[in-house]
């Protein structure tokens, strides 16, 4: 099957979003497909992190015109833990700290949450520990880490680390990293790549909200998109993703003006 | 804020029902001839009435506290009812003999008065406005030695031991509320656990508020004799008025060389409604004393009741070596206001003290931690550690810390942490993006807060103080 064929995960048009009064999101239109990996780069203040929430359905930010289709569903029409539970995912720039919260709590609410909303067996807490700590070794994490506060003193690194660890637990159809590399270092770089390039499949997808091209070494992107001023101003392929980092995205502003 | 926060915080008070039953009450109004009234109808010996009425003549010449970071109309003293008891049918001999009404009262509530259904391994006595109703496992406690009885009952079974020991924590003159308790309390819980004995069971009190112009003025007393230890749990619910009701009790604990006492509350008396109308001003003083040697005293409270809360139960750290502990929950909702915390007063050599306070504010209500942590000049090497954590709920409640510091001595060691977090769109849309709705995450978040608190209560209480809290905040978040 050419990925042309695969089933179409998300279908995005017109998506137009705004925070209070700013208008962030000015007509945005992709596709992604089962099996594909999108990037989606650009400069600060561009839109990237907005586009992520907005279609994870965070409630700060209002849609303003455009449609989103996820798996034949109108996503936007849907409550964001809906979403969720419909296999979308969001791992998050800034996870959030709760204190008193243990991490194996956290991860075994959520996980058994999708699993009841795909009709699968919950897991008691010895019989999710077993599943968890399987999943932690893709990751290279310690079994403390269960142990601890959610997210509470966590290093930027472990944070990333613990986010994709709830993607290998809730085993989304489509997950969207935003700045997954973000304070991590060259070794932590490989485990989290390695730990989202095993969870791919022809089923799968996944979108990759980055500044730069080194994260793209380790998960190879099919389609390479640059966001300017909250629209999508050129897409290309995996050598797009090179070019921005020799020149900057200062050719491509201007080549779109 | 989303309206699943706010549907997460309006559940109905489940207490509210009023019991219809004849009661015998003093007329309203606060005099000289009520205080000996009131002393009369009780057989009081005359060195009680003279704690009353010298308590009476010196709150006549006090003022009521401003400074508590609450706002109220001023209360008509005289329009409160000072003493009001469900009349007895006859005396009772048993408990299978109390008034049936009353039973049912305390069934519908979960405390059964039997002792065959009553919550095993726990003795209660039982307050019903001004009067203790009844208290379960008297005779088992009596075979270990343990006194655990009505404050009327051990006036007269245990004179020279309420005399000892009453006014020796809390003086009557100690502040207004205090000697208002003094001069017209009518009942409350006693115990005594003599040398070396280790309480066999949890004992327990329950206050039940009936009558809706009646105050409820209770005294409880707790001495623990050298090396001896108990675990004494308090729970209190009051119907729905739409006025207020005054509550100003009066708990002192006396702890001798080596003994251990261990005193939690679940306070949930009625908050008032969504817009502040009616409600109970709870006005407590609670104080313990660390009298011996190697002393411990633990206060344990999750506040999540009455219109106004306004107490800070306290540990005077006599004895060297002693230990003082306040773990704190307190939780405001609507139009609720909180004004509490803790006084550790360290005045013995190497006491010890740790004070930790979790506010939860939500709906319009504010919530202030007030605390004082107290070095004396002879305190050698007293420590205290202090953290103040409040969460808040929406975007229109408040919260508050005032902490105190005073170190008269160099060797001391003071710690103070204080953090305040929001639960907020932020937090909530984390837990959705899991697949994770907003009022399981609201439980979880909450119960991560309050968790190093909550782990401080005996269990039973736990369970029920997590229900509370859960059905406190449903329909908070949004």
């Amino acid at each position: 099957m050419t990925k042309e064929e695969a089933p179409v995960l998300l279908e995005v048009r017109g998506l137009a979003a705004k925070a209070g009064s700013a208008q962030i999101l000015k007509g945005i239109d992709f596709t992604v497909r089962a099996g594909e990996v999108h990037a989606i780069m650009g400069p600060n203040g561009s839109g990237k992190s907005t586009l992520s929430k907005v279609l994870a359905g965070h409630p700060a930010y209002e849609v303003t015109a455009g449609t989103a289709r996820f798996d034949g569903q109108d996503l936007l029409a849907m409550a964001a833990e809906d979403r969720a539970r419909a296999g979308f995912f969001l791992s998050f720039q800034y996870p959030v700290e709760v204190p008193g919260v243990a991490n194996a709590q956290f991860l075994r609410l959520a996980y058994n949450s999708i699993q009841g909303a795909r009709g699968r067996d919950e897991l008691d807490p010895l019989e999710f520990d077993d599943y968890v700590r399987e999943k932690m070794k893709l990751l290279e994490m310690a079994p403390a880490f269960l142990d601890r506060s959610l997210n509470t003193g966590f290093s930027g690194g472990e944070k990333k680390r613990n986010e994709i660890l709830q993607m290998a637990l809730l085993e989304p159809r489509l997950a969207f990293l935003d700045e997954t590399d973000s304070g991590l270092d060259i070794d932590a770089l490989r485990v989290v790549a390695n730990g989202v390039n095993t969870l791919r499949n022809d089923d799968n997808a996944v979108v990759l909200v980055t500044h730069y091209q080194r994260l793209l070494n380790y998960i190879v992107p099919d389609y390479v998109h640059v966001m300017d001023g909250g629209r999508l101003v050129k897409t290309g392929g995996k050598e797009l993703a090179i070019e921005l980092e020799a020149r900057g995205y200062d050719w491509i502003q201007k080549s779109a003006a | 804020m989303s309206t699943a926060l706010k549907s997460l915080i309006d559940q109905p008070y489940r207490h509210g029902f009023v019991t219809d039953i004849e009661s015998d009450s003093v007329a309203k109004g606060l005099s000289e001839d009520v205080i000996r009234l009131i002393s009369r109808k009780k057989n009081e010996p005359d060195w009680l009435l003279e704690f009353r009425l010298k308590a009476y003549r010196h709150w006549l010449e006090m003022t009521e506290p401003t400074w508590p970071n609450v706002k109220y109309p001023k209360i008509d003293f005289q329009d409160i009812i000072y003493f009001s008891a469900p009349k007895p049918k006859k005396k009772l001999a048993s408990m299978d003999e109390v008034d049936p009404e009353l039973r049912r009262t305390f069934d519908k509530l979960g405390v059964p008065l039997h002792e065959q259904a009553a919550l095993a391994g726990v003795a209660v006595d039982v307050i019903f406005d001004s009067v203790s109703v009844t208290t379960t496992y008297k005779k088992k406690l009596a075979d270990v030695g343990v006194i655990f009885c009505s404050f009327s009952e051990a006036v007269r079974e245990h004179p020279d031991l309420v005399r000892k020991y009453l006014g020796s924590v809390v003086p009557h003159g100690d502040n207004y509320y205090a000697a208002l308790n003094s001069a017209v309390f009518t009942d409350g819980s006693f115990c005594y656990i003599p040398k070396g004995v280790k309480c066999p069971m949890e004992l327990s009190t329950y206050f039940r508020i009936n009558t809706q112009e009646s105050g409820q003025f209770e005294r409880t007393l707790i001495v623990a004799e050298e090396g001896a230890s108990v675990s004494y749990l308090e729970g209190c619910t009051a119907p729905q008025f739409d006025t207020n009701q005054l509550h100003a009790a009066v708990v002192e604990l006396v702890a001798l060389d080596n003994a251990n006492i261990k005193y939690s509350t679940v306070q949930n008396w009625y908050a008032g409604d969504e817009n502040g109308r009616g409600g109970i001003y709870n006005f407590v003083t609670k104080r313990g004393l660390c009298k011996g040697v190697n002393s411990k005293i633990s206060w344990t409270q999750v506040e999540t009741g009455s219109a106004i809360t306004w107490k800070y139960p306290s540990c005077v750290l006599l004895g060297d070596n002693s230990v003082g502990e306040f773990y704190s929950v307190a939780l405001t909702n609507h139009m609720q206001q909180a004004d509490t915390g803790t006084k550790m007063v360290h005045i013995g050599r190497n006491t010890r003290s740790t004070i930790i306070s979790k506010g939860i504010s939500a709906g319009g209500s504010n919530n202030s931690y007030r605390g004082l942590v107290k070095i004396g000049a002879k305190a050698d090497g007293a420590r205290n550690f202090s953290q103040c954590d409040s969460m808040l709920i929406g975007d229109r409640c408040a919260a508050n810390t005032f902490p105190y510091i005073q170190v008269q001595n160099d060797s001391a060691k003071v710690e103070h942490e204080a953090t305040t977090s929001k639960i907020g769109e932020d937090q909530l849309f984390y837990f959705a993006s899991r697949g994770i709705d907003a009022e399981e995450a609201v439980s979880m978040i909450i119960n991560g807060f309050v968790k190093d608190v909550f782990t401080q209560l005996p269990m039973e209480f736990a369970v029920e103080a997590g229900r509370l809290l859960g059905l406190k905040l449903e329909g908070s978040v949004g």
